[in-house]
């Protein structure tokens, strides 16, 4: 296990730091980030002196080094555009985007794993054919315009909800639909295949032989072994769900990571842009990284691969 | 359809054929049936688009603005009304249809060549290759995918061109992981032992006895990452980082008429909807291919 935890470490940080070198090279991508830095009414002498101030003038590898172990520190240089430190500007906007991806992926668990079991239970049932409409229709949707969807019917419509902002909880009801959504159609089908499954094995027969209650036989006996594949997707989804609050964010002007990262994308601001990738990544990392290494305590096979 | 004219007592005596057996299970299956007449109705469309459009999607009209569809008290001059612009929604609609499915199929033919490439070279090698393709999938998936083509397509310029290739150049991690799969089963085949016995060549082997038999797997990656790349693309001009405006895509249109919504609703659920029907239906024909071309791996 220990074995498998350092070697499973090991990948983890090596893709970290290719992240972080692909989201350094962005940087480059743009051409003579000097020129852009400067504007367009700038002369040479200009662009050649902000080269020198912001080291641009150093061969890439040192300029990666230097940022890189700066990031390290936790500094992610200035922003162009806000004219602040990067990390500062980026830990004041975490919180939303964390408390949404919580809320998003809470909502996704409590709505998908239910329907899932009940679509289980009767397999090609209505209730089953309905669970796979949803799951397929989920994946179908924009969720830009659900978004928007939402606003119309819940705010404009019904005024039962606020249109955007963060000041109450009501002000997430909608986001962490339209974000949580995102994640149910994966892990309802993995909890349907997983619960059909399990309901097939011996022990759950066992159960049912000594005539356990229908609602424990599912819930006490067979969801907690069908569970645990579904806790590990789950970390996945949040992990991507993080990085796809860019556009719940800005649908309803949440002032989070995510619309921070469409601010300084249209603002050409690099420096957050960069750490915003790098921090978005690092966190998908750390949470496929857990999902293994649960996945491989629960269930020793998944130590071998 | 010769083989309906079999003799059924034929028929009940040796069983169905196994090419009777896919027809059955090709028309047998609603979605993949949905699915194929709807994505092969909006081809049509956006293939006659000039002849089929009643306007120029790019003419403006300004004193014709925001004119209504006609079911909500429009005329049939603009059938689905007009936009801000005074544009005929219906022309902006139909044209957009090429957008999106210009962007699945090339996105899709990009990613899928560079996806089944490593994939396949995963698969077949194993070992120091198989490594390398897996942590690249893995370096790929660990980078948000909506940030990355936002910040690239910023950095670049937004235009169709780019668009598509940051999708083609993005999306091949599915293909790599299906195909890696597939070909690590279909290796250990005997007749791909029998092509190495008679001394065939690398290249031939992958040709002729490998790709054939991981084809039914390509194909359904190529349909549901058909419909992610025209997904990313409407989301992507959705945030004004896509698709430049005056070109007509469905996201874009979602985007110009978010500032009316409170007025004319419909500006922005008309475009939504059939962006949501078109990917609604290739992931039903992509589900549909894999269960029948699969059955044993029916979900």
């Amino acid at each position: 296990m220990l074995q498998f935890i350092l070697r499973r470490l090991g990948l983890a940080l090596l893709v970290a730091f290719t992240v972080s070198f692909i989201s350094f090279s962005l940087l480059f991508l743009a051409g003579d980030p000097a020129a852009a830095l400067a504007g367009e009414t700038a002369s040479g002498e200009d662009i050649e002196a902000i080269r020198r101030v912001y080291g641009f003038d150093r061969p890439m590898l040192v300029q990666y080094g230097d940022w890189l172990f700066a990031a390290l520190r936790g500094d992610f240089g200035e922003s162009y555009y806000f004219k602040l430190p990067v990390a500062s500007l980026i830990a004041d906007r975490l919180s939303v985007t964390m408390l949404l991806g919580v809320c998003g992926i809470t909502f996704a668990l409590l709505t998908a794993v239910p329907l899932g079991v009940l679509a289980a239970m009767r397999p090609n049932s209505i209730i089953d054919r309905i669970a796979l409409f949803l799951s397929v229709a989920g994946q179908a949707l924009p969720s830009f315009w659900f978004g928007l969807i939402l606003i119309v019917l819940f705010a404009i419509q019904l005024r039962w909800l606020p249109v955007s902002g963060t000041a109450t909880w009501a002000h997430f009801v909608m986001p962490t639909i339209v974000l949580g959504y995102y994640a149910m159609p994966a892990i309802m089908r993995l909890t349907r295949a997983g619960m059909l499954e399990v309901l097939s094995s011996d022990y759950i027969r066992t159960a049912r032989a000594k005539g356990a209650s229908e609602l424990r036989v599912m819930f006490r006996h067979a969801l907690r072994n069908a569970i645990i594949p579904v806790v590990s997707l789950a970390a996945v989804q949040m992990g991507f769900m993080l990085g796809g609050s860019i556009v719940v964010e800005s649908i309803f002007a949440l002032h989070g990571a995510g619309f921070l990262a469409w601010e300084s994308i249209s603002r050409n601001d690099l420096p957050t842009v960069q750490a915003l990738i790098l921090i978005f990544s690092m966190f998908y990392i750390v949470f496929t990284f857990l999902a293994d290494v649960l996945n491989a305590w629960l269930d020793p096979r998944m130590r071998s691969s | 359809m010769a083989n309906t004219t079999v003799d059924p007592l034929l028929e009940d005596i040796t069983g169905p054929t196994p090419g009777q057996m896919l027809r059955r299970r090709v028309f047998g299956h609603q979605g993949l049936i949905i699915g194929a007449v709807v994505v092969a109705v909006l081809l049509v469309i956006a293939l006659l688009a000039p002849v089929l459009a009643p306007h120029d999607p790019y003419v403006q009209n300004l004193a014709m603005r925001m004119k209504p569809p006609v079911f909500l008290g429009g005329t049939w001059e603009h059938p689905l009304g007009t936009d801000h612009l005074g544009r005929d929604y219906l022309s902006r609609l139909i044209y957009g249809a090429r957008v999106s499915l210009l962007i699945g199929v090339v996105a899709a033919t990009i990613s899928g060549a560079i996806g089944t490439a490593m994939g396949v070279a995963a698969g077949y090698f194993g070992g120091r290759v198989d490594a390398v393709v897996t942590f690249l999938v893995n370096v790929r998936l660990a980078m948000p995918v909506v940030l990355v083509a936002l910040a690239v397509v910023a950095i670049l310029g937004g235009s169709l061109t780019v668009v598509i290739v940051v999708l083609g150049l993005l999306l091949w991690d599915r293909f790599a992981v299906v195909m890696r799969a597939s070909t690590r089963q279909v290796r250990r085949r005997e007749y791909v032992a029998a092509a190495q016995a008679i001394g065939a060549s690398t290249p031939r082997i992958l040709l002729t006895e490998i790709m054939p038999n991981v084809l039914n797997n390509l194909i359904v990656v190529v349909t549901l990452e058909m419909a992610h790349a025209i997904l990313l693309e409407a989301t992507l001009s959705f945030l004004g980082l896509g698709v430049q405006p005056p070109t007509p895509s469905w996201g874009l249109m979602v985007s110009e008429g978010k500032n009316m919504m409170l007025f004319e609703p419909w500006l922005v659920l008309i475009p939504g909807a059939v962006l949501f029907v078109l990917v609604l239906a290739i992931n039903l024909m992509g589900d549909g291919l894999r269960d029948v071309t699969a059955p044993e791996n029916r979900s």
